[in-house]
């Protein structure tokens, strides 16, 4: 009997797991058209000599199932294949904590020979410049820092980009696909409400969440938005529940800055519209992925192997913007995007590129109600995190113009932070 | 239905306690063990990897360990703060107190060290900015152990479940310790320039010192001293050391103290001689790790250099092979070989029978 009851379950699990597949190659069969990007890649080109002996290494928080990581690797893949580098000229340590463990990960990189070491977490930097003062015939470049204009030490970087650009443009994705919404009767313009997923209540993703918001309203004046953090740079679980609240919250159309699948995910299934972050999620979200903005980091790596293999110094502190190709926006996808979308961003683009559009214009945003005319920020790092610039000139707030890392920490009008989240 | 005979009723297999086993053979499987644990992950290693053959891994295995100067002096001083956790968790161990909190007594210590230099830091000479951290960390520590072994003492709570939630309040106080100090930055507070340890001979020889100098306390402490045999009696019997007039709540609570406080040294270790700064995972899970380490060495502290040294050997072995290609890569090797040697010691300690009448039928028993 017990067998029979096994050979039972089997047969019925086996048919399950072959439906499952069936369905899964339908779905990708019916996959939705994705467009042009209006902010596409820029190509590598190789116009210098790179020693055979040359050595790069990278430190890296996590690993592939990471996307803030993952995006680090595939731009590290783009420039190897740009520059010829064999595998044995990249050398990855993977898992490295923001400890001691990353000074020993950077002098292991050293002793493997590498000429260049470059780490990609915030909290990497402090250990990276100890390694700097040690190592001072190594470069030593760092993502996301915020130390290196102040250290004077002439082989130890930061390097941002001006990703800011990039949300804006979704932003105004994502405000086209509300007037669509409005235009079609679903929602009332004062329902134009979107919902954001982010990680942790500071300058990074203030500044992203602000500059989309600001993106959207330039389109849809009637939009506000809703803020919900997590706490944490990776957390699926979390990042989901932030996303249910946001929606049963009223929120029509979701966007995020955590690294899960998390907000994507929940927004295919409750078929709310998604602008996502650091890289496509249109796969797993075919019916409600508009559109999603990057940092690629490719031109940077070639910027800095190329300073290195001419003997130029390279930037303490670099920001690349569309212009370098550092800020990259994917394809769109028709079947979730407002009509027209890839056109309006096109030329918004070519706008910001001219500088013809400011994201954090003083005109398009108030703070409790007044125009914002001076604001004095926290550029050089001090452990008292002293205010020590005045960022407001000309009409705009100059963001990663004095420090590539952003300082847009002012919370505006219409967002609405249902949790603060500091860690 | 068919009627059963008593002998079928019994089990196939039964589980039945050694006698005892002549320390050569007990040691004879302990190394046959570690080393099939070593063939298994180097097979895994050569099907899931890329450019890997059997050969490679075992130099791999042992230049990731000892291949540089560096190498060598990173897997002393790894050892060395896996051996001092471990010795934090043995005087409780012994007395059969499971506490599994050596994780957040480390990281509660750690904290008090960089509470110290962050508000005192340049504000002190060093020497007495450094012995301030160190009061504070031990304090810290023993008090994060001395909690749990009260409530048992007092109302019978579950050390194991009580020290495994102290983990996590410790963790959450570091999380809201680091928002208030540095709210604009993540999180994140850089390397502080004060209440570095001195560097002698090489950056991690203090650490690596301290760490034996006590081992060899924690050895006299727990096998020459009236207190250390306490210990033993309570881990043997309540009842006996109750009869013998030894006040069991009290025993206790000095134990998880001086646990706790140990681990609040190594905390202070962690703080001055390598991070200098604080986040919710400078322990890293080497708290749950040398519980490992201690129960491996039978709670010797002597042992326990032994053991902490291979278990640290492992994994910068093994992180040297795989990651690159993944950082979980370490603990599955070490998962692999201390699965092999837990299997072992269930071998030395006890037998399996098959039923009996398996045995008539079959061949020679």
């Amino acid at each position: 009997m017990f067998k029979k009851i096994t050979a039972l379950c089997l047969v019925v699990l086996m048919a399950a797991a072959c439906l499952g597949l069936a369905a899964c190659t339908d779905m990708n069969s019916g996959a939705a058209k994705m467009t042009d990007s209006p902010l596409p890649e820029v190509e590598l080109t190789k116009d210098f000599e790179v020693p055979a002996d040359f050595k790069i290494g990278f430190i890296l928080l996590h690993d592939e199932a990471s996307t803030y990581d993952l995006n680090f690797i595939n731009a590290v893949k783009k420039v190897q294949a740009a520059l010829g580098l064999t595998d044995d000229q990249i050398v990855y340590k993977k898992g490295i904590p923001e400890s001691n463990a990353c000074y020993e990960a950077a002098c292991d990189l050293v002793d493997a020979g590498c000429d260049i070491v470059f780490a990609d977490s915030f909290g990497h930097e402090s250990y990276l410049l100890k390694a700097a003062e040690e190592y001072p015939e190594v470069q030593f470049c760092h993502a996301t820092g915020t130390m290196a204009h102040t250290a004077g030490l002439a082989n130890f970087h930061n390097a941002f980009a001006s990703i800011y650009e990039g949300r804006y443009l979704a932003g105004v994705a994502a405000g086209l696909k509300l007037n669509e919404m409005i235009a079609d009767g679903k929602i009332t313009a004062e329902q134009a409400k979107m919902g954001y997923v982010g990680a942790f209540t500071f300058a990074e993703v203030i500044s992203g969440y602000t500059s989309f918001y600001l993106g959207a309203k330039s389109v849809c004046p009637s939009v506000t938005m809703e803020v919900q953090f997590t706490g944490s740079w990776y957390d699926e679980v979390k990042e989901k529940e932030a996303a249910t609240a946001l929606i049963n919250n009223g929120c029509v159309l979701i966007s995020q800055h955590a690294d899960s699948m998390g907000a994507p995910s929940v927004c295919e299934e409750k078929q709310v519209p998604n602008v996502s972050y650091n890289g496509s999620t249109h796969e797993a979200c075919p019916t409600t992925f508009i559109v999603s903005s990057r940092i690629d980091w490719s031109p940077y790596y070639l910027y800095i192997i190329k300073s290195y293999c001419q003997g130029t110094p390279i930037a303490a502190d670099w920001c690349g913007g569309a212009e370098e190709g550092s800020v990259v926006l994917t394809g769109i996808n028709e079947t979730a995007a407002a009509q027209g979308t890839l056109a309006k961003l096109q030329e918004v683009a070519g706008k910001l590129k001219s500088g013809e559009i400011k994201v954090f214009d003083t005109n398009t945003f108030t703070v409790k109600g007044e125009k914002l005319t001076s604001y004095v920020a926290d550029v050089d790092t001090d452990a008292a995190y002293t205010p020590d610039t005045e960022v407001i000139k000309d009409g705009y707030f100059h963001e990663s113009e004095f420090r590539a890392a952003p300082y847009f920490d002012i919370q505006i009008d219409g967002i609405t932070l249902l949790n603060t989240n500091f860690g | 239905m068919k009627t059963h005979d008593k002998s079928a009723r019994e089990p196939l297999l039964r589980i039945v306690k050694r006698e005892s086993m002549p320390i050569w053979k007990s040691m004879l499987i302990r190394v046959i063990a570690v080393l099939a644990g070593i063939l298994i992950c180097a097979l895994l290693s050569v099907l899931v990897l890329d450019n890997v053959d059997f050969l490679k891994f075992i130099k791999t295995l042992f230049s990731g360990a000892f291949g540089t100067e560096r190498n060598i002096w990173k897997l002393g001083k790894n050892a060395a703060v896996l051996l001092c956790i471990s010795l934090a968790v043995t005087p409780a161990f012994r007395m059969k107190f499971w506490n599994i909190g050596a994780e957040g007594q480390t990281l509660i210590g750690a904290l008090a060290s960089v509470a110290v230099a962050y508000y005192l830091g340049g504000k002190l000479p060093t020497p007495v900015l450094l012995a301030l951290m160190l009061l504070a960390s031990v304090l810290a520590g023993a008090i994060w152990g001395g909690i749990p072994a009260i409530f048992k003492a007092k109302w019978k709570t579950n050390e194991t479940l009580f020290t495994l939630m102290m983990n996590y309040v410790a963790t959450g106080i570091v999380a809201y310790c680091l928002a208030i100090w540095c709210p604009s930055n993540g999180s994140v507070l850089p390397r502080l320039a004060y209440g570095h340890l001195p560097v002698i001979i090489h950056e991690y020889f203090l650490l690596i010192a301290v760490t034996l100098i006590l081992t060899a306390v924690v050895f006299v402490y727990l096998y020459y001293t009236k207190q250390g045999y306490e210990i033993s009696v309570v881990g043997e019997s309540e009842n006996t050391a109750r009869y013998v007039g030894i006040s069991v709540g009290k025993v206790v609570f000095r134990t998880m103290l001086v646990s706790g406080a140990i681990c609040g040294l190594a905390g202070f270790l962690i703080v001055g001689a390598l991070d200098h700064s604080i986040t919710t995972t400078s322990v890293g899970g080497m708290g749950f790790t040398a519980i490992m380490v201690s129960w491996l060495a039978k709670f010797n502290p002597l042992v326990m250099m032994g053991t902490s040294l291979f278990v640290t050997f492992l994994q910068q072995g093994a992180a040297e092979i795989g990651s690159a290609v993944d950082p979980s890569f370490p603990n599955i090797i070490v998962g692999i070989v201390l699965f092999f040697i837990i299997g072992c010691e269930f071998f030395i300690g006890y037998k399996i029978k098959f039923r009996e009448k398996a045995r008539k039928g079959g061949s020679a028993s």
